[in-house]
């Protein structure tokens, strides 16, 4: 008998559900990035360090180049398309902007759904909570030093209109 | 003029120049909605994976590629065989012999590095091509491995190109003042045998790649691409690929980050075009990182050897000779630029005279070095920072008092180098008075002893550099007489469109520079708009028509060229709009008119006032009866900035090679844990002064972000190679770059010494990082003086590192001698 390689996978992705054949080998960062085209989620590394690909599956904070798309099978997943409703930017977003967190622009979704999950879970971190809470995340532009107050200004809900 | 400004103090401005404004980039990228080449697809297109060599130098006996061409999905191989068949060898900068050096897109019978690749393969998807790649078959021969560059000039030194005969790229002698009456006149004379800066890479975190197509009507390749300096790609590519400059067209949207590692991206680019004309579809390829860290570009490994000072007794240098040797790795791409650039700080911030420097490069069994933030000044001004904080401690002087005894004064600005370089403005003192005031210098013997008390050793170090900016491409001609290269120019094109839209497209390819934002904001004021009223179009476009020989976006110029470009074709067409203006409010002359919110009237009477809508609808959609003095209005305006350079005397390796110099002072406190060499840096200050500022938020995050590179690549990122060649850190888990929790809180201050080099009085900036490698290693060093005096002698020092200064003084230590006369 031959092996099976491929599955069909469903996933919710933003409130939309997707279904897909995918080998088996597919990372899920590929099936968002590739099959859905959801292009805002970034690959930067091959080792799950970056974190550029970060996005909130089930709830949870997860690296997408380490999760297989069959892994995600049944999931409900968060991508940085998902955060702004309308066009009207969160106030994540919002602070990202004012505070120059972003150059490149390149880790920012990352870097967005890890904030954004930080915050859910804790919304009024310490300095040293909010570096915790990134540092899964590089960035190469910023040396982290707007983006943490970025956050910071979120939290406090300091961001323009 | 100087004026200094507290860090979050910004004074109020008219108009947009000079403020903050909201960044016009952020929308599209907070939203994921930015386009990033690798987002880009095509109908049909195939994905690229690249075979690469595992050893560092071999011979290639043969390549099969049989196996993998039967593999179902795929859609076709490139071997060097056919590169050398289809493309002539990329054009070398250097004179023989290293000009006799054959570099092709692919490997071409030998591999000389660790990850060159040697072969490509083409298929339906990204795994298929990796699967496909492993079934290429490569029967290599490996050869004696050359990786240390002392080494490279040794009788029994493997030799990396035969067609050179000679590891050697490039070399030459730099004599300017009087080096030997200098000797003569010194009281002391302070010897350093060895000092070594390190190999690293700045690694934007997007990687590199293009998705090609091939036009057979036209023979036109398009490449959606992260090429960062697409004129310049474009000059060594054509030539390669037998075909005009016209028909390589470059698109580039955004780019996640680039710092120089996106300059020499043409080999990858010629086999795509390659490979896309041969299989008559679009072509894509993402290079991953650990294909970025073994084989994109690495910045340059330099050795400083037999370093001598002269020194008065009261700490005056007269200059310094050094015989420099630098690794340019397997293939000169951007080389040997590199060893002429450096010369644009010959004395860095210092009133040397007298200066002998003997520079060659070679290559070795490694990854091919190019730009890296900072590219070669970094190097050379780590040197000078170094000779200034080994000199101050073997003669017991102060590391502020020393800088401050042989700094360039700001009276004497604008000061000309002993190699004809001119510092147009500055003032170093200043600039290093408010570092100092950041960190709280006035209580630094407090702080020390309260460190001692819970058992630690603080070290303060500071940090000097100069970021000079706008290239003379002349300096070429200083390695290579016979070289055609010399000025610099940028192009940006002004319109106004048929509903009064306001267009502008830039020849600069920024990677998260902002250029949309500041070049809104100059626009804007201009023309009597606000930065919401001009759409910069994002990237470069060949076919915007907006480019020149030398568009990119590299060695801070942007503020220079660029907005000097920007600003030419504005007011280009602030002419043609007031001229037209002027003829259809009845024949007013168009000095009369003026451009207010979006309107041109009639000064003093607001009220006959045309608007912009309506000035693009004549031009462009209604046009009959205009009378013929209105025969050039356009309203589509092009404007090239030229800046005023002469090409440099070539006898003497004197002239102007660079049009402002950005200042930027760092100071930085460490805390050692003299029992394990274990760090932690407690205060750090970063002070820059790039002259006028257009957009303080932005050019604030370009010093955090230069900042972190140098804390990074002087604490622990670092590209090791074993004896045979291999790659110790090849991705992200061994090459360890700063994350959130690693850096430092960073206080920032600034001085603003406007340029009097051109009219905006703007300095190119964002190399200035260079100054965080200086300022730590100077405070290591500082920290370890009470355990036996070491010296800092590396420009990485990783935790190990110090614990074994900490272990062996004496080993450094001896590095140093000092000749009392």
């Amino acid at each position: 008998m031959e092996p099976v390689t491929s599955a069909v996978v469903t996933v919710t992705v933003n409130g939309e559900t997707y279904e897909r054949e995918v080998e088996a080998r597919r990372l899920l960062v590929h099936l968002i990035r590739d099959d859905l085209d959801l292009t805002g989620t970034h690959v930067g590394c091959d080792t799950g360090s970056c974190g550029a690909c970060s996005v909130i599956v089930d709830g949870e904070l997860v690296k997408s180049c380490m999760l297989l798309a069959v892994q995600a099978d049944g999931a409900t997943i968060e991508t940085v398309e998902g955060l702004a409703q309308d066009g009207e930017l969160t106030p994540l977003q919002q602070a990202f902007s004012d505070n120059h967190a972003l150059q490149c622009g390149y880790c920012t979704p990352g870097m967005l759904m890890s904030a954004t999950y930080l915050l859910r879970n804790n919304p009024e971190p310490t300095d040293a909570e909010i570096r915790k809470g990134i540092q899964g995340n590089i960035c190469r532009c910023t040396g982290y030093v707007n983006i943490v107050k970025a956050i910071d200004a979120a939290a406090r809900g300091e961001v323009s209109a | 003029m100087t004026t200094i400004a507290p860090e979050g103090v910004e004074a109020p401005q008219k108009g947009f120049v000079g403020q903050s404004v909201p960044r016009k980039e952020d929308k599209r990228l907070v939203q994921g909605q930015g386009v990033f080449f690798d987002d880009v697809k095509r109908h049909g297109m195939g994905y690229v994976h690249f075979v690469r060599s595992p050893y560092a130098h071999a011979r290639i006996r043969s390549i099969d590629v049989s196996a993998a061409l039967a593999l179902e999905g795929v859609y076709g191989t490139l071997t060097g065989d056919e590169v050398a068949i289809q493309t002539d060898p990329f054009f070398e900068m250097s004179t023989p012999p290293g000009n006799e050096i054959k570099d092709y897109a692919l490997a071409v019978g030998k591999a000389r590095f660790m990850g060159e690749p040697v072969a490509a393969v083409c298929a339906a998807t990204r795994e298929l091509a990796r699967d496909a790649a492993e079934l290429i078959e490569v029967d290599y021969e490996p050869l004696p491995v050359l990786v240390d560059p002392e080494r490279a000039q040794d009788p029994d030194a493997p030799i990396l190109h035969e067609d050179a005969g000679s590891n050697v790229v490039w070399s030459g002698l730099f004599d300017w003042g009087d080096y030997d009456a200098a000797l003569a006149e010194a009281d002391r004379v302070v010897r350093i045998e060895r000092l070594h800066f390190h190999r690293f890479s700045s690694t934007p975190l997007e990687c590199s790649g293009a998705l090609v197509e091939y036009e057979r009507a036209t023979g036109q390749w398009t490449l959606y691409c992260n090429h960062q300096m697409p004129g310049v790609g474009a000059i060594w590519m054509a030539p390669s690929l037998r075909t005009g400059i016209d028909k390589l067209r470059f698109v580039t949207h955004d780019i996640g980050g680039g710092f120089g590692n996106k300059i020499t991206l043409h080999p990858y680019f010629v086999a795509l075009c390659l490979l896309a004309r041969k299989l008559n579809r679009p072509v894509h390829w993402t290079e991953w990182r650990t294909e970025q860290h073994m084989a994109n570009t690495h910045g340059n490994e330099r050795v400083f050897l037999d370093v001598e000072v002269p020194v008065k007794a009261d700490g005056t240098m007269l200059g310094f000779r050094v015989k420099a040797i630098d690794d340019a790795g397997a293939y000169p791409r951007y080389e040997p630029l590199g060893c002429i650039i450096w010369s644009q700080v010959t004395p860095g911030c210092y009133r040397w005279r007298n200066i002998r420097v003997d520079f060659t490069q070679v290559c070795t069994n490694k990854s091919p070095t190019a730009p890296n933030r900072g590219y070669s000044r970094m190097q050379h001004l780590w040197f000078t920072e170094r000779v200034i904080d080994i000199v101050g401690q073997q003669l017991g002087i102060d590391p502020v008092e020393i800088r401050k005894r042989n700094y360039i004064r700001s009276e004497e600005m604008p000061y000309e180098t002993p190699n004809g370089c001119i510092y147009d403005s500055g003032d170093y003192a200043r600039a290093l008075d408010i570092a100092l005031d950041l960190i709280g210098y006035d209580s630094i013997d407090e702080r020390r002893r309260d460190a001692e008390a819970r058992g630690r050793l603080l070290g303060v170090g500071i940090g000097s550099t100069l970021d000079s900016g706008t290239n003379n491409f002349g300096q070429s001609q200083l390695l290579n007489p016979d070289l055609q290269f010399s000025g610099n120019n940028e192009v940006a094109t002004v319109r106004l469109d048929t509903f009064g839209e306001i267009v502008v497209t830039l020849g600069t390819v920024p990677q998260g520079q902002s250029h949309e934002t500041v070049a809104s904001q100059l626009v804007a004021e201009l023309l009597g708009v606000t930065p919401d009223d001009v759409h910069v179009r994002p990237g470069h476009d060949s076919f915007f028509n907006s480019h020149a020989g030398f568009s990119g976006t590299y060695a801070s110029q942007f503020a220079v060229t660029g907005l000097e470009a920007v600003k030419g074709a504005t007011l280009a067409l602030a002419d043609q709009i007031k001229r037209l203006a002027g003829v259809i409010l009845g024949g007013v002359d168009a000095e009369d008119i003026e451009l207010v919110d979006g309107f041109a009237r009639i000064k003093g009477n607001p009220d006959a006032a045309l608007p912009f809508m309506a000035c693009g609808a004549i031009i462009n959609a209604n046009n009959a009866g205009l009378p013929p003095e209105l025969d050039d209005v356009t309203l589509n305006c092009r404007y090239v900035y030229r800046p005023p350079f002469q090409v440099p005397d070539k006898e003497r390796k004197f002239g102007n090679l660079t049009l402002t110099y950005a200042t930027q002072i760092h100071a930085c406190v460490v805390e050692v844990d003299p029992e394990t060499g274990v760090y932690e840096i407690v205060d750090y200050a970063a002070v820059d002064d790039c002259g006028k500022r257009i957009h303080p938020q932005i050019v604030e995050g370009q010093v955090h972000g230069a900042t972190a590179h140098a804390i990074g690549a002087a604490t622990h990122e670092q590209f090791p190679y074993d004896e045979d060649g291999n790659l110790l850190t090849a991705n992200f888990y061994d090459y360890h770059v700063p994350h959130a929790m690693d850096m430092p809180p960073l206080r920032t201050g600034h001085l603003e010494s406007p340029s009097p080099m051109n009219s905006l009085g703007t300095k190119g900036m964002g190399e200035g990082g260079g100054a965080g490698v200086h300022a730590f290693c100077a405070a290591i060093q500082d920290a370890l003086r009470p355990l036996g005096a070491p010296i800092v002698d590396d420009s990485c020092n990783p935790y190990h590192r110090v614990w074994e200064t900490i272990r062996d003084p004496e080993r450094s230590r001896s590095l140093v001698r000092v000749e009392t006369r």
